[in-house]
């Protein structure tokens, strides 16, 4: 790594001179992704309490296997349940890609990632422990530009938890024009998923920003200012998104495993 | 000294190519000064030879970039209010780029880098002084306009902080705004800009960790406005079968 310390650069030994807490906030990025990284695999592989009359998890929607419980399969049962090693594959892992693959080829999640797991760079102004760096210009990295396929699922993905967020205005036998905590709970969750969605550098580009002349295109470009608005606050909707969908697992975890009961306020 | 004037203790780099080192020094500071000021004040009393590039104190002609406290920054609009009582202040040249002497630093690199981008190319039946634009087409490119070639961005940035290597093939952030500002342009009739962006400046080296954004003293949100739209635009023609299936059977070149 000759960087900051190559011949010709100014000879300062230290690898940063800066004095503020440059470690702090990668540290906290470490931190919460790898709890939410834990707690949703251990989620994804437990394979149960996922559905409760009218619930069902945002890791479990759509269920896909001819295990999932009546209710809980939006677009069927396409898979059988299949087992390797005798054990039974979670309906979750079917979907995991999608979500997953939107958030780890996300511009936001690309930089908090790079800075706080592979340190390239660790903070700004603070040198990187690599020898070499070709960034995003070769495979693996370079499937990074595959983007927008993936948001294009999240948006498919949006619209079923957002259907679950509407079925969940039902009881649990099924009768509509209820409203319970856990209706609340996937209203939230399904906001905020369009919230990060809406505000995505993909988004902001498909909607108006590959436009050369804005003039020519009066609504794109109203609409491309909406979303550059939103743009702003992508990080934001990021952290609080990937929030609502643990917590709401969690929600419907506890209701399903029958910890708490499902609160109806009408 | 007066209740307003106090004494402010700084480590400033001090050498050339060859060797050198942080010095301390103390120096008087007053109210409402930058650390420019002081720095002029370390030269006016104690350190009459030391090399520092400036020119506006105004944050307008980007001469007196440097490192203080690690963070690379305008002197002259740094305030010396923003420090605790107390704090040694450490400046240092800026660490991307070979040093000449002291604070001044050899930023030629960049000079190079600018001469490799084509120039605007306006449309040919018209003269200079016929284009006529609306405002709405271009206010994006107008941002990148804002630029003071500080290049603070370019010294942040870590494919070339890190890794004096990748400087052959990596244009960096200051660039990629005006590669930006060009393509963005509804005039400019160059159609290749973003296979050059990503083919000969080095865009794809971009990780878009943000460092360019933090550290602009004109506040251009250099990734998100110009670097990740780029990047959007060689997905576009690079890697999306499907845009690029569109393009051949509508025939149409560059986008509208």
């Amino acid at each position: 790594m000759a960087g900051v310390f190559a011949p010709t650069r100014a000879k300062i030994a230290e690898r940063t001179l800066r004095t503020d807490k440059w470690w702090l906030q990668p540290l906290i990025t470490v931190v919460v992704l790898v709890s939410f990284i834990i707690y949703a695999t251990i989620r994804a592989f437990e394979g149960k309490n996922y559905f409760a009359e009218p619930l069902i998890s945002p890791f479990y929607s759509p269920c896909l296997t001819n295990g999932c419980p009546d209710g809980a399969s939006l677009l069927g049962q396409p898979f059988g349940t299949i087992a390797i090693f005798g054990m039974v594959i979670s309906p979750a892992l079917f979907i995991l890609i999608f979500p997953l693959g939107f958030r780890m080829t996300c511009y936001y999640y690309r930089k908090a990632y790079y800075r706080s797991f592979w340190q390239s760079p660790p903070a700004c102004a603070v040198a990187e422990p690599h020898k070499t760096y070709t960034g995003e210009t070769r495979a693996p990295l370079i499937l990074q530009n595959g983007h927008r396929w993936f948001f294009f699922a999240g948006l498919i993905f949006n619209v079923l938890l957002t259907i679950d967020a509407v079925l969940a205005f039902r009881n649990a036998d099924g009768q509509w024009g209820h409203l319970s905590v856990g209706t609340l709970v996937l209203l939230t969750n399904a906001t905020l998923l369009w919230l990060y969605s809406a505000s995505c550098h993909t988004c902001r580009h498909t909607i108006g920003g590959r436009l050369r002349n804005f003039s020519k295109h009066p609504v794109r470009y109203k609409l491309w200012g909406w979303v550059s608005v939103l743009n702003h606050r992508h990080p934001t909707f990021a952290w609080i998104s990937l929030f609502g969908v643990a917590l709401s697992d969690v929600y419907v975890r506890a209701v399903a495993s029958g910890s708490i009961t499902n609160f109806y306020f009408f | 000294m007066s209740a307003a004037e106090k004494m402010v203790k700084l480590r400033i780099w001090r050498g050339d190519a060859k060797d050198g080192a942080l010095q301390d020094v103390e120096v008087e500071a007053n109210e409402g000064e930058v650390v420019l000021d002081v720095i002029h004040r370390v030269q006016a009393t104690q350190m009459s030879d030391l090399a520092v590039r400036w020119n506006c104190k105004a944050g307008k002609c980007g001469s007196c970039s440097m490192e203080i406290n690690g963070k690379p920054r305008l002197a002259c609009m740094t305030r010396m209010n923003m420090f605790e009582e107390g704090e040694t202040i450490t400046v240092t040249p800026l660490r991307a780029f070979p040093v000449i002497r002291d604070l001044v630093t050899d930023v030629s690199f960049n000079y190079k880098k600018a001469m490799e981008i084509p120039a605007f190319a306006g449309p040919t039946d018209l003269k200079p002084g016929e284009y006529r634009m609306q405002q709405v087409d271009v206010e994006r490119s107008q941002e990148f306009r804002k630029c003071i070639e500080c290049f603070l961005c370019q010294d942040t940035c870590h494919v070339i902080r890190d890794h004096e290597e990748n400087k052959k093939s990596f244009a960096g952030p200051r660039f990629f705004i005006r590669i930006a500002e060009l393509d963005m342009h509804p005039l400019d009739t160059l159609r290749n800009r973003k296979k050059t962006a990503q083919e000969e400046h080095g865009l794809g080296m971009c990780n878009i960790t943000k460092c360019c954004t933090e550290v602009c003293p004109e506040h251009i949100r250099i990734t998100d406005n110009a670097i990740i739209p780029m990047k959007e635009r060689v997905v576009d023609e690079k890697y999306d079968p499907i845009r690029w299936l569109g393009s051949k059977i509508r025939k149409r070149e560059g986008i509208n």
